[in-house]
């Protein structure tokens, strides 16, 4: 990546009518670790990959609870993700509050996204280095969304973020007719066959670097979910059976396109 | 529930007997009310509303409140409507402050008018409504500002009726019957005994003689009501406010009375 | 009391009672009484926690159901007496700091904490109180039952058992007897229990609120017993119980059941 005139300052377009600050944030999302979210009729899920530093290092965390039913994924700045998701829980709760109801999850995201666009506009401030997949369900049903630092939200079937996305987004829109009706199981299955598109060749998905978020009535493999089936993440031996459940990858990873790894910036 | 909203939000004087029924209401615990002091200012209700009464039936709920705010004991306002229609599924009553009442409705109308403009598929049912008013209410009262209201909150939606009272200590309850003011003293037992473990069974024509005939006994004996009210119905086809109406009644009794005016013998 | 303001306008004062309006609180007065009783009773390995579902009014029931008993987590149960709206906002405000709480730490708050937490709440009301009388009932850490009390502005002690409410006065008195076994002496050789089996205090809850309904105006209309099991706690007391449901979320081994009664409704 190289400089530009017009990077310094997120308040200043460049002739060619751009936020080179905008853009440099949402090359942040593209580093972080890929997440995935699908959708059917009936469930709301996000997979996450988590990173480790090192042998010695935990597991970073992906996926944040806002309330009972809404849940995120995140990639890019984790300190970004959380005075983020701090905002989302105040507003979740302030709604319990004050009208006794579960927050709807557009006006969630609207709320983010709003809070975004600010720091894409005015003087002395820088956007936030994080991209969000959201899950939620509300009076409409379950609901996926992507934010990005942009400002920008727009509600999907599936959708991916973060590193190499672009092979797990390619597998969805091979698959994401089929996931309107499609059990949480199988749903879960084509969540991992998407994420594991993203990692290098010689990585696997294992129950150490895998998340998996819900929301929707209860897997047959899960116990003591409340019949609402609230927001919960999935991780370590609760995740094996579903691990199991992955059709093995004969032929390689098909190779991805070269702009995915490092967006370049054409003047 | 005192029937003058002058007295609303005041404390109960236990042992002032009202009713002269000594010695029996002699009660020392409220003689000294421990929060006399410490309390900033004055405030008092001036045009008025009186009772307000709401069942649960089969389809729904029915309220009614009539058409007059008093100033004092002048009829001052005599066609004020005190029902309100709040969004598709809600109407909210009130009795006490009417200049508070127009206050709260404006407050709902801008809300109502904002989950609208979202025109994202959410709407705010009487449960929401309820629970908003309730906060509202008990904030202002924690400022020691109230509105001089008791509200009475009905409403329908997804299958569920719902039926709820707000008042302006930030009181809240809900209950198969509701009577506010006078007719918490005068309509409620009759409203209890009519409705209480009828709710799934009553007709709409049977609720309606319900009501009706609990408005005339308030207009018999309530000297802040008149015989001109409104009946709302909220029911899975939405809310109804009728026109005024009016009940036959009978004064022929009167003349049979002894002992006042001229009448002496 | 200030002095009377206005003399009698006819005949003399009644010796006993004013028959003329007395001193006049021209001020508005932000609380009010809601009436009704609540208790709680700690066991070895669970707690109970009751409460009548009357509201009231004065002389007025407002309504025959309103809760006054809260499950806050599967180990904590909280019962709240008093003004009724400072009652309800009090949990709900109890309620969000425990979310907070499960965000940050991805589990549910220990009792004692939560206790802590409720006088902390309280306190910081000291001069515009709160007008709640909070029983908290639950299992500790260590898996014994507990029940804290509190008064209004926040002081609080752990016990074995405690009424408030309207009904205080008849139902304490009661239980002081038949669970500290005050006024009670030990036949020759023997002693009195540490603990009640579960199935003995819920006959006591039970026959204390009957009590209060026949006693106390205010009491009444509907009953509801929360029992929290510990962790591997025997359900057998609360085996073919009429209305009972269980209302456990997680499955930390801790247990939360209700049970649910009439009362006399006059």
């Amino acid at each position: 990546m190289f400089r530009n005139t017009y990077d310094s300052d997120n308040t200043v377009f460049s002739p060619q009518g751009r936020l080179h600050q905008v853009e440099y944030a949402l090359e942040a999302v593209k580093q972080g670790s890929a997440a995935v979210g699908l959708r059917s009729k009936t469930h709301s899920i996000l997979l996450a990959l988590k990173r480790s530093t090192g042998e010695l290092a935990s597991y970073q965390q992906k996926m944040f609870r806002i309330d009972d039913h809404v849940g995120i994924a995140i990639a890019g700045l984790t300190s970004d993700a959380r005075v983020l998701s701090n905002f989302m829980r105040q507003h979740a709760m302030s709604s319990r509050m004050l009208f006794n109801r579960p927050v709807p999850v557009n006006r969630l995201v609207s709320a983010i996204a709003d809070k975004a666009q600010v720091n894409t506009q005015e003087y002395g401030r820088r956007p936030y280095g994080v991209g969000f997949l959201v899950i939620g369900q509300d009076q409409t049903g379950p609901h996926l969304y992507e934010f990005s630092p942009s400002g920008n939200s727009y509600e999907y079937f599936a959708m991916s973020i973060g590193a190499r996305s672009q092979s797990a987004k390619t597998y969805l829109e091979k698959h994401y007719k089929s996931f309107a009706d499609c059990t949480l199981e199988e749903l879960i299955k084509h969540g991992l066959h998407a994420l594991r598109e993203t990692l290098q060749q010689d990585k696997e998905l294992t129950i150490n670097n895998t998340s998996i978020g819900i929301v929707g009535p209860s897997s047959a493999h899960e116990e003591a979910v409340p019949p609402a089936g609230p927001f919960r993440i999935l991780e370590g031996e609760k995740i094996q059976v579903f691990l199991d459940s992955m059709v093995p990858k004969d032929a390689p990873a098909p190779t991805t396109t070269a702009g995915d790894e490092d967006v370049q910036m054409a003047e | 529930m005192d029937h003058f909203p002058t007295n609303w939000g005041r404390p109960r004087n236990d042992a002032f007997d009202a009713y002269g029924t000594y010695p029996i209401a002699q009660h020392p615990r409220n003689a000294v009310d421990v929060f006399a002091d410490g309390v900033q200012r004055t405030q008092q209700p001036i045009v008025t509303g009186t009772s307000v009464l709401a069942i649960k039936y089969k389809d729904g709920i029915m309220m009614a409140a009539d058409n007059l705010a008093s100033y004092g004991s002048l009829a001052r306002f005599k066609d004020v409507q005190r029902l309100h229609p709040v969004g598709d599924y809600t109407v909210i009553g009130a009795g006490g402050d009417m200049s508070d009442f127009q206050y709260i409705q404006q407050m709902l109308e801008e809300l109502v008018t904002e989950e609208f403009a979202s025109q994202d598929g959410h709407t705010l049912g009487p449960v929401e409504i309820h629970e908003y008013m309730s906060h509202v209410m008990y904030a202002r009262r924690s400022k020691i500002n109230p509105l001089w209201n008791s509200l009475v909150i009905g409403g329908f939606k997804n299958g569920k009726s719902f039926l709820s009272y707000v008042d302006l200590l930030g009181t809240t309850y809900t209950a198969s019957t509701i009577a506010t003011g006078y007719g918490s003293m005068i309509a409620q037992p009759l409203l209890r005994k009519a409705v209480e473990g009828n709710e799934t069974t009553l007709t709409e024509e049977e609720a309606l003689k319900i009501i009706e005939s609990s408005m005339r006994v308030l207009f018999y004996r309530d000297a802040r009501s008149i015989n001109k009210f409104q009946v709302a119905t909220i029911t899975e086809k939405g809310a109804t406010i009728s026109e005024s109406r009016h009940l036959e009644t009978s004064w022929s009794f009167a003349e049979g009375i002894r002992g006042y005016g001229s009448q002496t013998q | 009391m200030p002095a009377m303001l206005s003399t009698q306008p006819h005949g003399l004062p009644h010796p006993h009672m004013q028959t003329e309006q007395g001193p006049q609180q021209r001020q508005f007065n932000p609380y009010t009484e809601n009436g009704g009783t609540i208790l709680a009773i700690a066991g070895k390995d669970f707690s109970v926690i009751a409460g009548d579902t009357r509201q009231s009014e004065g002389y007025s029931i407002q309504t025959r159901y309103a809760p006054k008993v809260f499950r806050l987590t599967d180990r904590a149960v909280l019962a709240v007496n008093g003004f009724a709206a400072d009652g309800n906002m009090f949990v709900k405000k109890v309620r969000q700091r425990l979310e907070w709480y499960r965000h940050a730490h991805a589990k549910d708050m220990p009792l004692r904490a939560i206790a802590r937490l409720i006088q902390t709440m309280l306190y910081a009301r000291r001069f515009f109180p709160y007008y709640v009388y909070n029983i908290l009932g639950g299992i500790e850490e260590d898996g014994s039952g507990a029940v804290y009390s509190f008064d209004p502005v926040g002081s609080y002690e752990r016990e074995a058992c405690r009424a408030a409410g309207a009904a205080q006065s008849l139902v304490q008195p009661f239980l002081d007897n038949q669970i500290y076994f005050k006024n009670q002496t030990p036949a020759p050789g023997t002693s009195h229990p540490t603990h009640l089996p579960l199935p003995t205090v819920l006959k006591l809850v039970i026959d204390s609120f009957t009590g209060a309904t026949e006693r106390h105006i205010e009491v009444g209309d509907g009953l509801e017993i929360y029992v929290v099991l510990a962790k591997g706690a025997s359900t057998q007391a609360l085996e073919g119980i009429r209305g009972i449901q269980e209302t456990t979320v997680t499955n930390d081994g801790e247990r939360v059941f209700i049970i649910q009664r009439e009362l006399k409704k006059d």
